[in-house]
């Protein structure tokens, strides 16, 4: 966490508070980028493949959009508990 | 040495309001508001006479229910979860007009970027979606339906039914109440990092005269995220709603 710091700041953190501020900062990061990934890939995924189906057969767009959507809500979840972790640890 | 320019202010200070009376903040008046406008349009719409071709207020009244029961209804539920509707559609309009004040000037506060509103009602869809699965089944029956789903071979069951256990009656009411929650939370907090960016910028005693102009970017970014706030907030309404039906038709008819 040290060397991480001091790539960002020219002045490392000193105190045990400075340093437990600096290590909750670049991990709050990291939590909420890495937990991004996976739904990001998800939903690309699951909405290239819904356009696909709307196009095949246009009279099921409907049903098609409606699961669509419930697709995403899932797979969203998983990215804004990951974005809840990165508010509890503190901005 | 660094010198701080600009710095985003504590969470605390975006989220948490004075009261306006003992116990009663900005967040619970547009909670209170939401209840009053959604039902004061249904008690509006309820006097105009219902022979005539509808217009005013019962065109939008009844234009919301149509999207429910079209829309909503009989896409997960089917003809005989029309009874639903009502409580569907109140769901829906307090979401929707919860959400909204996200992006209305000098509200700009959605109710639901605090946990309690999504908590409350994660709860009180749980409730509902297991007292039906109880009621349509019997306790026994239910559980058996949920926890042991059919079709699996016996020496699965250890398996599958604590992942089952935890995923249909602990995870289902989390992922709700996170999901509305840190939606809202999310468009709010770029909302108000945009809004300081610009203030900020156009704000700033500086002596150089090109970081003035530089304001426009921010404000860019600031509009496009409240048109993109307007859709957030619809959005979250209907996958809330939706998710609240599919978890009730689960429970009242399980596949086979």
């Amino acid at each position: 966490m040290e060397a991480l710091a001091r790539l960002i700041v020219t002045e490392p953190p000193q105190t045990p508070a400075d340093v437990k501020a600096a290590a909750a900062a670049t991990s709050a990061g990291f939590a909420y980028g890495l937990a991004a990934i996976g739904p990001g890939i998800g939903i690309g995924y699951l909405v290239g493949k819904s356009v696909e189906a709307m196009a095949r057969q246009p009279e099921a767009a409907g049903m098609v959009r409606t699961t669509m959507f419930l697709g995403i809500a899932f797979t969203e979840a998983l990215a804004l508990i990951g974005f809840v972790v990165f508010i509890l640890i503190g901005l | 040495m660094i010198a701080e320019a600009f710095s985003f202010p504590e969470i605390n200070s975006i989220l948490r309001w004075k009261d306006l009376f003992s116990t009663f903040n900005k967040v619970a008046l547009i909670a209170v508001a939401a209840a009053v406008i959604g039902s004061m349009i249904f008690i509006l719409a309820g006097r105009k006479n219902a022979l005539e071709a509808p217009k005013g207020v019962r065109n939008l009244a009844e234009t919301s229910v149509e999207f429910i029961e079209n829309g909503i209804v009989m896409q997960t539920m089917g003809k005989d979860g029309l009874g639903w509707t009502p409580f569907l559609l109140s769901l829906f309009l307090f979401v929707y007009l919860c959400n909204v004040p996200g992006i209305i000037p000098f509200l700009q506060m959605p109710a639901t970027a605090r946990m309690a509103i999504p908590m409350f009602l994660a709860l009180l869809v749980w409730v509902i979606y297991n007292g039906v699965g109880i009621k349509h089944q019997g306790l026994g029956g239910y559980l058996k339906s949920t926890l042991f789903p059919p079709g699996v071979p016996a020496f699965l069951y250890i398996l599958v039914t604590p992942i089952e256990f935890i995923s249909n009656i602990l995870v289902r009411p989390f992922s709700l109440m996170v999901r509305l929650f840190a939606n809202m939370l999310a468009g709010h907090i770029l909302l108000v990092t945009f809004a300081l960016l610009t203030s900020s910028l156009i704000t700033a005693e500086t002596s150089q005269f090109l970081l003035k102009p530089m304001a426009i970017l921010p404000f860019f970014m600031l509009v496009f995220l409240t048109a993109f706030e307007v859709l957030v907030a619809f959005l979250q309404a209907y996958i809330f709603t939706i998710l609240t039906a599919v978890y009730i038709g689960g429970a009242a008819h399980p596949e086979h």
